[in-house]
């Protein structure tokens, strides 16, 4: 009998691992909460839009075809689309039992399920990042995930005049999504110096990049941006969001190289729409569901185990790399989690290439950092628990009075439960010396609770 | 402006000619394309925001991928559904929410 391995998350990590687990004789159960696979990175068009090239949206997208293709046809592979992965349970020395809902997201009457793997693969992925400032919680102020999402996933642009603001290189593929779709992009800002981002790098970023195969998709970007005559501007970023109900006006200023504001070099732009992103935050509730030491990303070894019992990690969750390192990751994890050799030559080859997107998040981290001084843009009424309106002066307050933050203000409390402003509030408290734990959430995904009260389907008969 | 679908006939993507679908927002009809979900359908439909915080604070979509619970509405009397998760379909009975109403 060969082993069960289920995989939850089938972007570029999850999906390599369940290929590489079928290649090396494993029966596969690959989970996803989305209707399709591809995560964010390949998020694919509806079914309904029929598109004849849907490739025209994508990199890398024939081997992501080629792959998706075999995994969900394959006779040892079970595809279970919108399925919400809502609690681990973890047991002795074998991996977690894996409850899953099936269904239309957050649908009464959904599926319950139960899995028992002989190896679990957690591949969840990451979500934007966005630190607080005065106005973002107006309409018409996007993550930057949102933004792509919304023109990869249906074609639906957010807005015609643009900025684009935060950190790191995510910003440069959303700036030309919008361009494509015809908007115009009025900036893109790096907060961070030209400095900063040139010493993370450091020398020959070129050949990191190569070798985690994003040089190419870079260079396009950078390409796009000069032929539609968009600036890239570095030491500035969106400090406000102004408009009647909705956002019709930004601030943007001038960063030293901490993100402290340098005053008196503020400028408004009329836009109909922001996008933002600061970096990425990991999707942890699961691997701390299933007891995986984490530091800040989910620990793994060099076989891709986390230190919870058969439970392997695979993407970003273990560090932000981009895609093709966490189709790397997720190849060698998918492997290994199946029992196939370790030594194999292949799997040398892949570990070193997975050694290499290490190092590439390494100096994307140091290159594109988030600088202290960012708290020099909020003021007391700035929110900043979206779900709580939780404001900057309320947290600040409740964190002198040496009573329950988290009580006193509902910050990260209500419906996203903090997944959102959590690392937001972990950073503003730990400056007031109190140290916040990272949000444990027993139902890892919204249930209803009719839904607990039907009976759950033994583990799925093929 | 506000948010737009991507015309078919400009769609590089070469999606087939748009098949429409009409939902009801509130009491009012609204119509969209199959394959949006109802996030998409309303920001298409010229809405920016449906749903109010505890203050009456508006929120429409923030995230996009269902991690922000922003863009919360009622789909035929299930309540707290992630409108950018959610597929519309014909037919489609979508009720705002409000958690100023709740506070009360």
């Amino acid at each position: 009998m060969s082993r069960h391995v289920v995989v939850i998350g089938a972007g570029p990590a999850g999906l390599g691992a369940a290929a590489a687990a079928l290649r090396a004789g494993a029966r596969v159960t690959l989970v996803d909460s989305a209707e399709q696979p591809g995560g964010q990175y390949h998020r694919m068009l509806p079914g309904a839009y029929d598109a004849a090239h849907p490739g025209r949206l994508h990199h890398g997208w024939d081997e992501f075809d080629r792959t998706r293709r075999h995994v969900l046809a394959h006779r040892r592979c079970d595809w279970w689309p919108e399925s919400a992965v809502w609690a681990l349970d973890r047991l002795d020395d074998r991996p977690p039992r894996v409850h899953v809902v099936r269904g239309p997201a957050d649908g009464a009457g959904r599926e319950r399920h139960v899995l028992d793997p002989d190896a679990l693969i957690l591949a969840p992925g990451a979500h934007d990042r966005v630190l607080p400032f005065p106005g973002w919680d107006l309409p018409g102020v996007f993550t930057a995930g949102a933004a792509q999402a919304l023109a990869k996933g249906e074609r639906l642009v957010i807005g015609d005049r643009v900025v684009i603001a935060g950190s790191g290189p995510f910003l440069l593929p959303v700036a030309a999504s919008l361009l494509e779709a015809g908007s115009a992009v009025l900036e893109v800002l790096e907060a961070n110096t030209a400095a900063t981002v040139a010493r993370g790098w450091g020398s020959r970023p070129w050949q990191l990049a190569s070798q985690s195969g994003k040089a190419a998709e870079l260079a396009e970007y950078t390409a796009l941006l000069a032929r539609h005559r968009v600036p890239y501007r570095t030491g500035r970023t969106v400090i406000e969001a102004r408009g009647d109900g909705r956002a019709e006006e930004v601030v943007t200023a001038r960063l030293r190289a901490d993100w402290s504001v340098v005053p008196g070099t503020e400028r408004t732009v009329a836009v109909d729409a922001v996008c933002v992103s600061h970096g990425f935050t990991p999707q942890l509730e699961l691997p701390v569901a299933a007891g995986c030491a984490i530091d800040g990303f989910v620990r793994v070894n060099d076989d891709q185990l986390t230190t919870a019992p058969g439970v392997y990690a695979a993407g970003e969750i273990t560090g932000i790399a981009g895609a093709p390192a966490a189709r790397t990751e997720g190849l060698l994890a998918g492997w290994l989690a199946a029992g196939g050799e370790p030594g194999a030559p292949e799997i040398r080859r892949l570990r070193r290439r997975r050694d290499q997107g290490r190092a590439f998040a390494a100096r994307l981290a140091s290159a594109h950092p988030i600088g202290d001084g960012w708290t020099s843009w909020l003021s007391p009424g700035t929110t900043i628990c979206r779900c709580e309106e939780t404001s900057y002066g309320a947290l600040c307050a409740a964190a002198g009075s040496g009573r329950s933050v988290r009580l006193e203000t509902r910050a990260g409390l209500g419906p996203c439960q903090a997944r959102i402003c959590g690392p937001t509030v972990a950073e503003l408290l730990a400056r007031r010396g109190i140290q916040t734990t990272p949000h444990n959430r027993p139902i890892a995904q919204p249930l209803r609770l009719g839904e607990l009260a039907y009976p759950t389907r033994k583990e799925s008969a093929r | 402006m506000s948010p737009r679908l991507v015309r078919s006939e400009d769609d590089a993507t070469g999606r087939r000619p748009d098949t429409p679908l009409e939902i009801r927002v509130d009491g009012d009809a609204m119509a969209g394309v199959q394959g949006q979900t109802i996030a998409g359908v309303l920001l298409a439909g010229g809405l920016q925001a449906w749903r109010e915080g505890p203050s009456g604070a508006p929120r429409g979509v923030f995230c996009g991928i269902g991690v922000c619970f922003d863009c919360l509405v009622t789909v035929n009397g299930e309540r707290d559904v992630r409108a950018c998760r959610r597929r519309a379909h014909d037919g489609d009975v979508v009720t705002t929410q409000s958690r100023a109403q709740e506070a009360r």
